[in-house]
């Protein structure tokens, strides 16, 4: 049986987590302090995901503000944090701008959104 | 001179928190004095999530965040003023303040509430030697040009420190294409959290070297490089260790220091451990009135404290103001501290003035495994919790209740005492 050692991201405790894995499949975790800890353990050894935020160019803002902060609405796969980075890399949003906003839709072929996370005026 | 109930300084998170606790406490005349051109102080740059997991159960972002509590702040018509530089604070609670509409202003209060945040370690203060090229940043400043002004400092980019700014900084320009070589700790540990550790370097296969630092800034105009050489157990770099970094910049995550000016300037006495103010159970200075929350009184690691603290220095503040100014009065106790803790925040406790609970935050010295957290009433222990391991880089708190000091009617000494397992 094999173990892979973890620290949790899901909150500032950090959690150790050690997952005990068979035939590439967790079969047990222990460490964690909370549910949460359970559920991101076996995802990060099978499927490891991540929220990706980043800022996106603004036009057209009243108070002059050049760029707007976003994220992808949940988490995409580990893999895909640098093809959301390119897809985004050439993405002009007009003012107004509120956030949940989407800025840029299915962004690289997740099926998930990247929205506004600051209100641009 | 125009007269409010309360005058907050500063609308970053502890200053917006405290306003909405005041608010919501009765007091409505309140005024939130703010440099920048917005509230939300720097969350607004903080454009990384992971902010408000206590706070509303959810993860959001630092901008989502700030917006939170300046709709709290809107929604209850509390007077806030932005491109507001406060220049001097009275003892007698005069502050003056200076902006373009108004030009110089006196405002007389009669509660004051702190909360200027705090501001990072400058290269000046590192005592690194080398030139003065361009290219040295504090990792804070390049987080305002990545994020806010939409510039990429560097290219190449070397980190010195490990505080969690420094390591959301070098995932952040890793992100938008630079190379990243490596984050330099002084320490054997790391000042940052252990999510940022692992989300932040381990996904982007960026070194960090514990017990190492830079002992040279290569480069006239701009940066061209560092020397980093390994440190011994005194912190001293170890002869023969050193390695050239080419790089184009060098960003610095080396801690950060309360705001203190102002409250220096009018007097309120100054904790050594903490660079902030020295305050009491109710979060008040040693003016009465004063009241400081937030990273000017210590530095956090998480907002949701913060807005947490802020909101008991806010009803403090309400408390202090509806009551005509009473001075605390009755009898002080000061916290003392064993094996291990640095400070508390409070360090001093009017046992007559605790609320229903009261939350002592500390940090300790030093990484430390398998300890117990313990406060003593006299002779009795009443918390007693395990920690399995306690770090410099993350705030302990003990939560401590109105009826375990109403058991010590004669209570002397108040003592929160780290111990073996």
């Amino acid at each position: 049986m094999e173990t892979r050692n973890l620290t949790c991201i899901c909150c500032p405790v950090g959690c150790q987590l050690e997952v005990k894995m068979e035939d590439g499949k967790a079969v047990s975790v222990s460490g964690n302090h909370c549910p949460r800890g359970d559920a991101y353990a076996r995802k990060e050894v099978t499927d490891p995901t991540r929220i990706v935020t980043s800022t996106v160019r603004v036009s057209g803002s009243v108070s002059g503000v050049k760029a707007v902060s976003c994220k992808t609405a949940s988490d995409i796969p580990k893999g895909k944090i640098f093809d959301v980075m390119r897809d985004i890399a050439g993405v002009t949003v007009t003012a107004p701008v509120h956030i949940g906003d989407v800025v840029k839709a299915n962004v690289a072929e997740t099926g998930v959104d990247m929205v506004a996370t600051k209100e641009v005026l | 001179m125009k007269q409010y109930d309360i005058v907050i300084i500063g609308g970053g998170p502890a200053g917006l928190a405290a306003a909405v606790a005041a608010y919501d406490a009765g007091v409505t005349g309140i005024l939130i004095l703010e440099r920048d051109k917005e509230l939300g102080g720097i969350l607004n740059q903080c454009i990384h999530n992971g902010f408000g997991l206590h706070t509303f159960k959810e993860e959001l972002t630092g901008p989502e965040y700030a917006q939170r509590f300046a709709d709290k702040v809107r929604e209850r018509d509390i007077e806030y003023k932005l491109n507001t530089m406060v220049l001097e604070i009275s003892r007698d609670k005069v502050v003056t303040a200076v902006n373009r509409e108004d030009g110089l202003v006196d405002i007389q209060a009669k509660a004051v509430i702190l909360t200027m945040g705090c501001r990072e370690r400058s290269r000046g203060a590192l005592n690194i030697p080398g030139f003065r090229p361009a290219g040295v940043y504090s990792a804070g400043t390049a987080q305002q040009l990545v994020n806010i002004e939409g510039y990429l400092p560097g290219r190449e980019v070397v980190i010195l420190g490990s505080g969690d700014i420094g390591l959301i900084m070098a995932r952040r320009m890793t992100l938008e294409g630079a190379k990243v070589k490596a984050v330099a700790e002084l320490m054997p540990y790391s000042g940052g959290l252990k999510r940022n550790i692992v989300q932040c370097l381990d996904d982007f296969g960026i070194p960090l070297l514990l017990s190492h630092t830079v002992v040279d800034i290569h480069g006239k105009e701009r940066v061209t490089g560092v020397t980093i050489a390994e440190v011994d157990d005194n912190l001293k770099p170890i002869p023969g260790t050193e390695e050239f970094y080419s790089c184009d910049t060098l960003l610095l995550s080396c801690g950060l220091l309360p705001e203190n000016e102002l409250s220096r300037a009018m007097g309120v006495e100054i904790n050594r451990a903490t660079n902030g103010p020295v305050v009491n159970e109710s979060l008040e200075t040693s003016i009465p009135g004063v009241f400081a929350a937030g990273n000017v009184l210590h530095v956090h690691d998480l907002v949701d404290y913060v807005s947490e603290e802020a909101g008991a220095a806010g009803r403090a503040a309400a408390e202090y103001v509806r009551s005509g100014g009473q001075e605390s009065g009755g009898q002080e106790i000061s916290v003392n501290v064993e094996g291990g803790p640095r400070y508390t925040v409070p360090c001093t406790i009017h046992p007559h003035k605790v609320g229903e609970t009261l939350t002592l935050r500390f940090r300790v010295g030093s990484v430390m495994k398998d300890r117990f957290v313990s406060v003593y009433l006299d002779d009795e222990r009443v918390t007693h919790r395990k920690r399995q391991v306690m770090a410099p880089g993350e705030m302990e708190e003990v939560k401590l209740t109105r009826a375990m000091f109403d058991k010590h009617p004669d209570l002397r000494h108040i003592t929160l005492r780290v111990e073996e397992a």
